[in-house]
């Protein structure tokens, strides 16, 4: 395990590049969900506001 | 003078003469032409030897820049007092006066620093066998650098922070000029011929001149639609 | 002009709606599961490589996000053509929806590069032909953006950066090959770049499947925005209030990663 995660000594290189490319595509999903969200809830406040 | 030569010829005259009476607007991007150069010394070195070296890409590099700035003014005024709306309604097409604005541009601040170019090459000790490469690329360069900025500054004409905004959309699509055209120097320097370079360049310089006046109209009727 | 129905059906906001919402769960799920076998297979399963070790492991991320960042901009290119030409409107929607996700791979490509030039030629940055274009192409992102993000009127808008991109899709082979003809002239002769070497099958098969993974992704991040595109701007129309009275949009759309 120690050894897998060492990746022959170019563990800190490997690994930080896995994070990077984990950490900005998290937040690319996260951000195209928060605004389609939005988006959604401003139509259903528009939707309430025309009812009322 | 209703045909299109006399339209266009009486279109590139006005042009000519505002640039004439607005003579600073037109001198200013060579005045920043020159303090960029007068900066590289400065801040890398006054070495000879190491001014030779970046001394072609110290000249294209102010070149890409003065040309750029002078974009500002292409279409601004114009669309300040209302030019740009006559132009889009009159019966001539607009890529036809477009081009005839663009030389005009070109002739008033592109082709004074070509010819101020060997002047300034002489103080980073560029050889003198340098020079017509360094000239011809210009010549066959600043056109690509304007149409390309024209097009931006019709797509960003009228915006807020434009000038800005101009700068960002054109510098990346300068590379290539930048690359042949110090390579045309730097491959004279080295004993080699200036000719793959200005070739390219002169591709590009005639690509640009066959689609730009035509991009830059289609530009321009969207940003004013 | 005749059009196939179903693609004009597609094309049309509403039914586009529908189809995405449709397939983006079962997409996001595909996408995690091929994303998962991929990383599996390259960190764990792939042999070592004889030369570079096992630092080589980064091309499973680096090679599919560089892949991915061109992609991305021809799909944009593509869809900024036919928006210009036919004036469907969806087709600008899903190129607003690309451009900050190609922008993402493009910075991925660029930092895991970087992270893999570090061991293998001793520093973070070279000026390297595939380096230098792909900064490029980022900064041609950020100018799309950045049009799009200074324009209010929606009309204007559309067809400005769709004209940007076209622009940019044009330059870029130029840019691309100027780079490469700057970088034989300069190249300092200690960082010698093999030419491409045939890879094994057994590397090969991974760096398939975190392409294919990379593609699905940027599909589905791609239809979400568009999806909430497509909401910002039919908001008041009939079809979309009907179907949130219904209730039949899924409100918590998609799967996560």
């Amino acid at each position: 395990m120690i050894e897998f995660l060492n990746m022959g000594g170019y563990g800190a290189y490997v690994w930080s590049a896995y994070g990077i490319g984990f950490v900005v595509l998290l937040a690319n999903v996260r951000s195209a969900r928060a605004y389609y969200r939005k988006q959604l809830a401003r139509a259903i406040a528009r939707r309430q506001d025309s009812n009322t | 003078m209703t045909t299109l030569n006399g339209i266009l010829i009486r279109q590139l005259r006005r042009e000519l003469l505002l640039a004439y009476r607005r003579r600073g607007d037109a001198l200013t991007p060579l005045l920043f032409f020159i303090i960029v150069i007068t900066l590289f010394p400065l801040g890398i070195s006054p070495e000879k030897v190491l001014l030779q070296q970046f001394g072609a890409g110290a000249l294209w590099i102010a070149a890409l820049l003065a040309s750029m700035l002078s974009l500002q003014r292409l279409f601004t005024t114009d669309h300040g007092n209302g030019v740009l709306e006559q132009l889009l309604v009159t019966p001539c097409p607009l890529s036809f006066l477009l081009a005839t604005k663009l030389m005009a541009h070109w002739l008033s601040s592109g082709l004074p620093l070509v010819f101020l170019s060997p002047l300034l090459a002489e103080p980073f000790g560029l050889e003198w066998s340098t020079y017509p490469a360094l000239v011809a690329g210009l010549l066959l360069g600043t056109p690509v650098l304007l149409i390309i900025g024209a097009i931006s500054a019709a797509l960003t004409v009228g915006l807020r922070g434009g000038g800005l905004l101009l700068t960002l959309l054109t510098l990346p699509l300068y590379v290539p000029v930048l690359i042949f055209g110090t390579g045309a120097v730097m491959a004279v320097s080295r004993g080699m011929s200036a000719a793959p370079h200005l070739s390219l360049l002169g591709a590009m310089c005639l690509v640009s001149l066959t689609f730009g006046p035509w991009l830059t109209a289609l530009a321009l009727k969207i940003s004013l639609d | 002009m005749r059009i196939w129905l179903p693609l004009q059906r597609l094309v049309s906001a509403r039914y586009f709606f529908e189809f995405s919402s449709r397939i983006l769960p079962w997409l996001g799920w595909v996408t995690l599961l091929i994303l998962l076998t991929g990383l599996g297979w390259g960190l764990f399963y792939a042999p070592t490589d004889y030369q570079q070790g096992e630092s080589y492991r980064i091309i499973f991320i680096h090679v599919p996000s560089a892949w991915m960042s061109m992609f991305a901009y021809m799909v944009m290119a593509g869809c900024s053509a036919i928006f210009l030409i036919w004036r469907i409107r969806i087709m600008d929607l899903f190129a607003t929806s690309t451009a900050p996700i190609g922008a993402s791979f493009t910075l991925i490509a660029l930092a895991t590069g970087s992270l893999w030039g570090r061991p293998m030629w001793g520093t973070y940055w070279v000026w390297d032909a595939r380096l230098t274009s792909e900064l490029i192409l980022l900064f041609l992102y950020f100018g799309v953006m950045a049009l799009r993000a200074a324009i209010d009127e929606p009309r204007r808008q559309g067809r400005a950066v769709a004209l940007l991109t076209l622009l940019g899709v044009v330059n870029i082979p130029v840019i691309h090959f100027s780079v490469e003809w700057w970088n034989t002239l300069h190249q300092p002769a200690s960082i010698t770049k093999a030419a491409a070497p045939s890879i094994h099958l057994s590397m090969l098969i991974p760096l398939l499947l975190m392409a294919l993974g990379f593609t699905l992704l940027y599909l589905y991040m791609a239809l979400q925005r568009t999806q909430g595109a497509i909401i910002e701007q039919e908001i008041d129309s009939t079809w979309l209030q009907e179907r949130l009275s219904n209730n039949t949009i899924e409100t918590e759309g998609g799967t996560g990663k």
